[in-house]
């Protein structure tokens, strides 16, 4: 009677972990959707200094998106190993490019990208592949990469910011974004 | 008595359902390139294949068929080339189709090294062509183990029960001499630094 029940609480214990998401975190609720919030999940904070403060994070060791000093963030979620994400590098670095021309108050847009099961190393080839000069951060373990619903890559999450400065999703599609400018001022609702 | 049993037949359930909760899930990313052509297979058997070669072995030679064309003999590398052999299990399948298509951007990370990249499954030639140009193309001879049926697969100890071969990759330096083997489990992606350590170690003569 007495192994039974430590068997019990071992189970449900057990069962607990499996279910309560780990702190700062959210569970896998599926690809974010316009309107959505996104999930305040935390990410590892680039090395770079350079690179830290285009995201306008502290000196912590992580950060989440919703942390980033920019009124609108995209977040690619790319692979090295993706034919289309390679095909679209040149073109996403050229919004890159645009943003940091274009952005002013009140309208400052920021990216940064997550390679879902790539390692640093692999990461990193990538970023010297294409002289991508944002962020990348590496998803090793494909741990973001199921917090955000295994879409297919690309796949590209924009987080507004509005006056009262709570964010919502308002573009969330796999697949290429078309022309950078166009996108950029549909983004910071120019046109 | 009877409560007693149920109570225990209530634990396993629970444990059985934290331990499913718990246990790693499967995951590869799938490139929008193959948006809506990937046949998912499910999760496997991680290795399922006896072992036949080791590292200072004699690479067993072969010639194979390409979809570039020519016939690619491995011995003609020999006292030009390491080469890495990546074997994949089967086209149009999740990981495989989120592998080569990495080692496409990396040429000359294996020609650094002095290598060169033979990527075979135990696919036929058309099927393999199809695959690879869905990835835009290779630049690396991709070869058909397809005939008869993965009958290198079977020399380098990497057929497995159901037909299809591991996912493996296998350098053999300038000598002929096998240098590194992974078998890799079937249902994740091996990590590019691996191989290029390994190449690295081989080049550098440790």
């Amino acid at each position: 009677m007495r192994r039974c029940f430590f068997t019990v609480v071992l189970a449900v214990g057990l069962l607990g972990c499996a279910l309560v998401p780990s702190p700062g975190t959210a569970q896998d609720g599926g690809v974010p959707q316009v309107g959505d919030v996104f999930p305040d999940l935390m990410l590892p904070a680039p090395q770079a200094p350079a690179l830290r403060e285009y995201l306008g994070v502290g000196p912590g060791a992580s950060f989440s998106v919703n942390q980033v000093d920019a009124d609108v963030v995209v977040v690619e979620i790319f692979s090295m190993y993706c034919p289309y994400c390679q095909r679209e590098a040149p073109v996403v670095n050229e919004f890159y490019g645009l943003s940091q021309r274009k952005s002013k108050p009140g309208k400052t847009v920021k990216i940064l990208g997550i390679g879902v099961g790539n390692s640093q190393f692999e990461v990193e080839v990538f970023r010297k592949k294409y002289q991508v000069p944002f962020p990348l951060i590496a998803d090793g373990d494909y741990r973001v990469y199921q917090l955000l619903g295994q879409t297919r890559t690309p796949h590209f999450i924009v987080v507004k910011r509005s006056a009262d400065g709570s964010r919502r999703v308002i573009y969330s599609q796999a697949g290429s974004f078309g022309d950078p400018e166009a996108f950029f001022h549909k983004l910071v609702g120019d046109r | 008595m009877k409560k007693r049993s149920h109570t225990r037949g209530l634990a396993c359930l629970v444990l059985a359902a934290a331990v499913c909760l718990l246990a790693p899930r499967p995951a590869s990313a799938v490139s929008e390139m193959f948006k809506g052509k990937i046949y998912n297979p499910g999760h496997l058997k991680p290795i399922d294949s006896v072992a036949v070669l080791k590292v200072g072995d004699p690479a067993p030679d072969f010639t194979l068929p390409s979809i570039q064309g020519p016939r690619v003999t491995l011995s003609e590398y020999r006292g030009k080339k390491n080469v890495v052999i990546s074997f994949v299990p089967a086209a149009w399948t999740p990981v495989c189709s989120d592998q080569w298509p990495g080692y496409n951007i990396v040429r000359d990370l294996f020609e650094a090294h002095d290598a060169v990249l033979l990527g075979i499954t135990v696919d036929n030639l058309p099927t393999l062509y199809a695959w690879t140009q869905e990835m835009g193309g290779v630049w690396f001879p991709v070869l058909s183990d397809f005939w008869p049926h993965g009958q290198v697969a079977t020399r380098y100890g990497v057929l497995r029960s159901d037909g299809v071969s591991e996912r493996a990759i296998f350098i053999i330096d300038k000598k002929g001499i096998v240098r590194y083997i992974h078998v890799h489990d079937i249902n994740k992606r091996p990590p590019l630094e691996d191989i290029i350590g390994a190449l690295q170690r081989i080049q550098g003569g440790s």
